[in-house]
């Protein structure tokens, strides 16, 4: 079980949050991209043994997306952040 | 070298002798200098390639590189399940050849996989799921595949201890069911056994206790061979089958595959007498179960639901597939778990797997299986020797590509879209 410390709501189980994957996956400029940047953009992800920064939403509490750095092998959870500080 | 044949007579033979005249099944050979094919990954799909380029290729000059011990990654670890009950052509076509193999697969390699055709069993829970389920029975039976569909009297005459929840015990009560009579389960270790020795047999070099560390690439950046911990070898074709590390293999050839991995748990029982001859399993509720040779009585669920390699597994998801067990089968509720574990799958982003060429010439790929794997070994190693030998994939893989995913030409049997955990 993960506990994630939620910067709003602090340390929740696991069961609270819904995972959305690869954080460092960014949208392509629609107006001048390529079709094999719009293939990776969908298709291609981050999967390191380690160290992974990926997105989660915090649905049955405060409902921010998060940016949590965790380690893909011993689930040992880095630095969380929400991810709209990144949008600014 | 040609193995003894297993057989009634060589067993009463062995037997005067106190079986202690028995050949090791397979050789461990050091490592040559240079061979035709490398096949990368002593798992049941590697094992299954190298027997499939020697016996129907006639490549014998092939060493299978592994880096701990044959069959002791997810070919140990999964729960056995063999099934070919696909809506989508690619898939029926490809899984149904697979179960063909299969049934044939104990007379072929003389070692007995222990495949039992008990039926697969999938129950359905809303009127939603009856008519998918419906449609894909639709297309099994228009695909030539064998398929059953039982109304809820007739799965509990079949199934007896399954608890239909007509009474309120379920929130969703069974409906109906579809089966496969043809599907069931193997035993795991024999089918890497079995396929190791039929290679070996035919010449090819099982090198246990062997870790490839990087690929040798020409100038033009083809592939001349591997570095290991134990030398470089060479052969102008390398097949990688490493499935749950396929992403680090694969980054040591530059090559970005559409791939997360994600746990999948399995559990055990104590043993209990057999009360359960199918496997069943539930999309809705998550999880299935059948009762292994020896007893005991083996679950699965859904995936955890985040990427890792922690061969583990979390509590949320045994306290998922635990009740969800004990509802549909009421008498298991005050069993013990004996063991609990987890495999690290290759979760595609359309659900389906990959068996092809990559963008490097002369490194071939197969992986991606998901949490599927276990009964497509034979299937997989017959068209992965097929695309290696020749160059070119056969028709049975010729979907399974890696670019599929750069034309959207994607196979999502489940409609999921690119999303790795939901498939």
């Amino acid at each position: 079980m993960l506990l994630i410390p939620c910067p709003h709501c602090g340390p929740r189980p696991e069961t609270e949050f819904v995972y959305g994957g690869d954080a460092r996956v960014k949208r392509p400029d629609p107006s001048n991209s390529s079709d094999e940047q719009w293939a990776a953009y969908i298709y291609e992800r981050e999967n390191p043994k380690g160290q992974h920064q990926e997105l989660w939403l915090h649905s049955a509490g405060c409902h921010l997306w998060l940016i949590i750095e965790r380690d893909t092998v011993t689930h040992a959870i880095g630095s969380v952040r929400a991810a709209r500080e990144d949008q600014q | 070298m040609v193995n003894e044949r297993y057989s009634f007579l060589a067993l009463a033979k062995h037997a005067l002798t106190g079986h202690k005249n028995w050949q090791p099944a397979i050789r461990h050979p050091e490592p040559k200098d240079k061979y035709d094919v490398i096949v990368v990954g002593g798992g049941g799909h590697g094992l299954a390639t190298a027997y499939y380029l020697a016996k129907l290729h006639g490549i014998n000059k092939v060493a299978l590189l592994e880096r701990g011990w044959i069959g002791g990654g997810n070919t140990g670890r999964n729960t056995t399940i063999v099934r070919s009950n696909y809506l989508l052509e690619e898939n029926a076509n490809f899984y149904e050849h697979s179960l063909k193999l299969w049934e044939g697969l104990s007379s072929d390699l003389n070692f007995n996989v222990m495949f039992s055709q008990r039926s697969v069993i999938n129950t359905c829970h809303t009127p939603a799921e009856l008519e998918s389920t419906m449609r894909r029975y639709n297309a099994m039976r228009l695909n030539g595949i064998d398929a059953e569909f039982l109304t809820a009297d007739e799965l509990k005459r079949r199934v007896p201890s399954i608890n239909l929840g007509q009474d309120g015990s379920l929130r969703w009560p069974i409906l109906a069911a579809l089966s496969q009579p043809r599907g069931g389960v193997a035993r795991h270790d024999a089918v890497a056994w079995g396929f190791a020795r039929g290679a070996d047999a035919l010449g090819v070099d099982i090198i246990q206790n062997c870790e490839v560390t990087g690929f040798k690439r020409a100038v033009d950046g083809r592939i001349t061979g591997v570095e290991t911990n134990r030398g470089p070898i060479s052969a102008s074709k390398v097949g990688v089958a490493v499935a749950g590390h396929s992403g680090q293999v694969m980054a040591m050839a530059d090559v970005r595959l559409p791939i997360e991995s994600h746990l999948l748990q399995a559990f055990v029982s104590e043993p209990v007498k057999p009360f359960l001859d199918v496997v069943v399993s539930t999309g809705a509720l998550h999880f299935y179960i059948s009762q292994t040779d020896k007893g005991e009585v083996l679950l699965g669920g859904g995936l955890d639901g985040y990427n890792s390699y922690g061969q583990r597994g979390t509590i949320p998801n045994i306290q998922e597939v635990t009740s969800a067990a004990t509802e549909m089968f009421p008498n298991i509720s005050r069993l013990k778990w004996m063991r609990q574990w987890a495999g690290v799958m290759d979760m595609t982003m359309d659900g389906s797997p990959i068996i092809g060429k990559t963008p490097v010439p002369g490194l071939f790929f197969d992986g991606g299986w998901c949490y599927g794997g276990f009964k497509a070994i034979p299937g997989s190693g017959w068209c992965f020797a097929h695309t290696i030998a020749t160059g070119e994939p056969h028709s049975l893989n010729a979907s399974f590509t890696l670019e599929r995913f750069g034309r959207s030409a994607v196979i999502d049997e489940k409609g999921a879209g690119p999303f790795p955990k939901a498939h």
